[in-house]
């Protein structure tokens, strides 16, 4: 079912209007790079069980609401209809998740009409559920806990209309077993290689972090995650264009962009990719949902904020060489370090994320 | 040991005294001799005991030690595909409590026990040992082929033709290993090639 083309109107303008490949228009607006999540508190960076609870953040940031909406809500669910369309493999659901699909799918429609009043709205009689969603013109009726009276499974019916990747985990065998996911806006990894793996196991690849003891701390700290209780993480990496899809899969098409960054058009080309994750215990199923919020800005964007170019440029410059090959920065590392090396005067930084 | 974080550590093949049945599928000749060697001291349990045998390197007098331990049923297949097929078909009305033991080549196991797995089988009920060639099967991450008996790394994938160097990262669901393109970020530049 579709809304109106007058009520939807009524809300898109409030959304950008760009692309995240090809002609690549994404960009931030000023207030959308006020509320970047930075993910640098010092002027280091090294991996640690960085885990805090997933309290609600000052009015308009990042972490406002436990779900963000901002304005690419739209273009980034055209970007995974899109990829989804080129690859059904990208959501994945074991057979016995199908409680925590529904789990997922309350857990979400409840957030973004509570917080979002405007744009989204949910209304529940019983198991007969009433949704709303403006800016994609999207109205449904269905039964909570039918799956035949929605287009799609609940898992993919509703992360087509919310941001971020999704990951649903079974806790069983004193382990986290990743074994349902939407997952089309990736920094390099596979859902459908990873699919059905434990927590140690999907990490393998990981360079360092296993023998500082931090996956077997954080898979500890998880197990115990109480409903009620989300907690967050931030993670980040870099990406050359504002490509959301970086997957593996399409890995031998966008690998060679990250040869064409030169000094000149590090500003534009060269990005910060964070990751916003959180985890929730969901209560149906006892499973837990990852939430993995990509946010991007272009160091052109960044550095508007002294504090961060600074930062930045030497989070970069003092990387671990490990952690410098893992997130793929060797072939543009050099030109992107000096090109914010002019926004780096040597001058202390403040401690905290915020800009100053 | 290894220090693949995902990778299955393969372990020895040792008949289970108090198992209802036994059930072996396995690969290749030296494979065929050390199952035989397992099991002929146990002359009891060998009532009780279906061999699937791969004779893909044609060896039949392998298979002739095989058949001579006298087990229940002792079967040959001349292909990995069909010895394979049979494991599923046995698979599917094997009894609980039967033992399952694997020995063949690296890209055997990989693919056996993902086999195995989908099946629903626990994995206490099986045992696997490397028997034969490490060569692994991987996994195309661009094209989803999957590539048998894969020795080296960088290879040419034999479905889609890019450049894959086989990464440390094992998914025990697919039974393969992922290839990712090695030269996306260097078109045509390879590095040296590395065997297994
Ligand atoms: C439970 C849900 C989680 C899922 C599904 C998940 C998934 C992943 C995946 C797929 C990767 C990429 C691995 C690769 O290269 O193939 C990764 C990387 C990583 N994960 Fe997790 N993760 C989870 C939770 C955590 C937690 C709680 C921590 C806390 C320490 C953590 C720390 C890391 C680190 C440090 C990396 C490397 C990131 C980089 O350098 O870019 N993960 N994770």
């Amino acid at each position: 079912m579709s809304l109106s083309t007058i009520e939807v109107d009524d809300v898109r303008h409030e959304f950008n209007s760009e692309t995240f490949r090809d002609d690549y228009t994404f960009s931030n607006s000023p207030e959308a790079i006020a509320r970047f999540p930075f993910p640098f508190d010092r002027d280091e960076y090294m991996y640690a069980v960085n885990i805090e609870q997933h309290m609600p953040g000052p009015p308009k940031s990042a972490t406002e609401f436990p779900i963000d909406i901002d304005e690419h809500y739209v273009a980034e669910m055209a970007d995974r209809a899109r990829v989804l369309k080129e690859d059904p493999l990208r959501c994945q659901s074991l057979p016995h998740m199908l409680m925590a699909e529904w789990d997922l799918l309350d857990l979400l429609m409840t957030s973004m009409a509570r917080d979002y009043p405007r744009w989204f709205s949910l209304e529940r009689d019983g198991r007969k559920w009433h949704w709303i969603n403006r800016p994609l013109g999207i109205e449904q009726r269905f039964v909570f806990g039918d799956p035949t009276t929605l287009p799609q499974g609940p898992m993919e019916y509703v992360t087509r209309q919310c941001q971020g990747d999704f990951c649903l985990l079974d806790q069983r065998d004193n382990n986290l077993w990743l074994d349902a996911g939407i997952v089309t806006s990736q920094a390099d990894w596979s859902l459908d290689f990873d699919l059905g793996m434990n927590f140690i196991e999907w990490h393998g690849p990981v360079p360092l972090a296993h023998n500082m003891n931090i996956f077997d701390r954080a898979l500890k700290f998880l197990m115990n995650l109480q409903q009620g209780r989300p907690v967050r993480r931030l993670n980040w990496t870099m990406t050359v264009n504002p490509r959301l899809d970086t997957s593996p899969e399409n890995y031998h098409r966008w690998g060679i962009d990250r040869t064409t960054v030169t000094p000149e058009n590090v500003g534009d080309k060269v990005h910060l990719r964070v990751e916003l994750q959180a985890l929730w215990r969901l209560p149906r199923s006892n499973a837990i949902v990852f939430s993995i919020r990509c946010y991007l800005i272009k160091m052109g964007e960044l550095v508007t904020q002294p504090k961060w170019a600074r930062r930045i440029h030497r989070v970069l410059r003092d990387l671990p060489p490990e952690l410098a090959e893992y997130k793929g920065l060797t072939n543009y590392r050099a030109a992107t370090l000096e090109w914010l090396s002019q926004y780096d005067d040597g001058a202390p930084t403040s401690p905290g994320f915020y800009p100053d | 040991m290894s220090d693949i974080k995902s990778r299955p550590i393969w372990g020895r093949i040792r008949p289970v005294a108090h198992a209802a049945r036994h059930f072996v599928c396995c690969e290749g000749s030296s494979a065929a001799r050390h199952v035989a060697e397992t099991f002929s001291p146990n002359a009891e349990a060998l009532k009780q005991v279906t061999i699937l045998y791969g004779n893909t390197d044609r060896n039949e007098e392998a298979g002739h030690t095989l058949d001579a331990l006298g087990a229940e049923a002792s079967l040959h297949y001349p292909t990995r595909q069909t010895l394979l097929i049979s494991f599923k078909a046995h698979l599917k009305r094997l009894h609980m409590g039967a033992q399952i033991y694997l020995c063949g080549p690296e890209a055997f196991l990989n693919e056996a026990t993902a086999i195995a797995e989908s099946h629903g089988v626990l994995k206490e009920a099986v045992q696997t040992e490397l028997c034969g060639a490490n060569a692994r099967r991987v996994q195309c991450v661009h094209c989803k082929g999957l590539i048998e008996n894969v020795a080296y790394t960088p290879i040419a994938c034999e479905h889609c033709g890019v450049n894959l160097m086989v990464r440390d990262h094992y998914s025990r669901r697919l039974g393969a290993f992922m290839g990712v393109c090695v030269d996306a970020e260097a078109p045509g530049d390879l590095p040296a090639r590395e065997s297994f």
